[in-house]
């Protein structure tokens, strides 16, 4: 993440996101597989991660490099896309709205303190408990409940951030800066979906 | 197989360049160097009324704090008696100007001691 200034002079926090440049390498229509969709790859990479499986896919969408990632979007109009097309940053327009989704950072085998936001207890005075998750719940039914909050593995899950904005869209470098902050770590993938107005 | 190359120069460019790079282009170029100690003369611009005009702030430099495009000056006055602080972004449109009217010779990077000091004793040397 890094600042800029709006022109009114307020420093706006922005995420910089390789938006692109994407390659169509599949187009699914309710016809053939049920539904429509579009899937993209992201990221030229050398061959020596290429499988034959995954060869003949991408030369299919006459395609001459590997890549990366492949996801798939949900369009309404698939016709309006062909094999092996190029799609960058410049769909997207300073101003837009849209939501981010990523792979949150993993915090591994977390507490109720860090996981639920629970108070937890003093830290000194005799208190034993520090931050112990403490009851488990009533002891009329004689059990734990399902779905009760308690320790275990936090992070590591999709996570979608609504309500960000496009601030500003780098077509050349196929760069997009988006107001706050996005899931995940630095350098990990994202996929990003306009919201209708 | 594919031939393997790799084309489209983003790839080669690491994100630590592209963040530098991208903050770059909001950053003033014609900043003078601000030091702590340098009494410096800010032009604010303050919007009234849909008007704009500038105000200048003038006073001591008592911190700067680096961190590239959020790089800012604490600068320190005395007005009718009662100390004034000011933190202005360098970077930040709403300052049209800095100017540095006279470098001061100091031994700390943060002036903070001077709060505490009055008159006399929140003097600083003029830096040759």
């Amino acid at each position: 993440m890094t600042h800029v200034f709006a022109e009114d002079g307020r420093m706006i926090p922005v995420t910089v996101i390789q938006a692109g440049p994407v390659h169509v390498t599949q187009i699914k229509s309710t016809d053939k597989e049920g539904y429509n969709a579009v899937q993209v790859g992201f990221e030229e990479i050398s061959d020596k991660r290429l499988t034959y499986p995954k060869y003949g896919h991408l030369k299919k969408a006459g395609l001459t490099t590997n890549l990366r990632f492949l996801r798939e979007f949900r369009v309404d109009d698939p016709s309006s896309f062909s094999l092996g097309q190029t799609i960058d940053a410049s769909i997207f327009a300073d101003g837009e709205d849209v939501h981010v989704t990523g792979i949150s950072k993993g915090r591994g085998f977390a507490g109720g303190v860090k996981r639920y936001g629970f108070k937890g207890q003093h830290m000194t005075h005799g208190y034993m408990t520090h931050r112990r998750p403490l009851s488990n719940g009533a002891t009329g039914p004689q059990r734990v409940f399902k779905g009760s909050r308690r320790p275990g593995h936090m992070g590591d899950d999709q996570v979608t951030q609504k309500g960000l904005k496009v601030v500003k869209v780098d077509a050349e470098r196929n760069l997009i800066l988006v107001s706050g902050s996005v899931p995940g770590a630095n350098g990990t993938l994202v996929t990003i979906k306009k919201v209708a107005k | 197989m594919f031939s393997g190359k790799i084309s489209g120069e983003s790839n080669t460019m690491n994100k630590q360049a592209i963040l530098t790079s991208v903050a770059q282009a909001y950053m003033k170029d014609d900043l003078p160097e601000i030091r702590p100690g340098d009494t410096v003369r800010a032009h604010v611009k303050v919007r009234e009324g849909g008007k704009e005009r500038i105000q200048l702030f003038e006073g001591l430099a008592i911190a700067v704090r680096n961190g590239g495009i959020a790089k800012n000056v604490t600068l320190r006055k005395m007005s009718n008696g009662v100390g004034v602080e000011r933190t202005l972004p360098l970077h930040s449109p709403n300052v049209a100007k800095f100017e540095v009217l006279r470098h001061g010779r100091v031994r700390r990077a943060k002036l903070y001691y001077l709060r505490d000091k009055v008159g006399k004793a929140a003097r600083i040397r003029e830096r040759r």
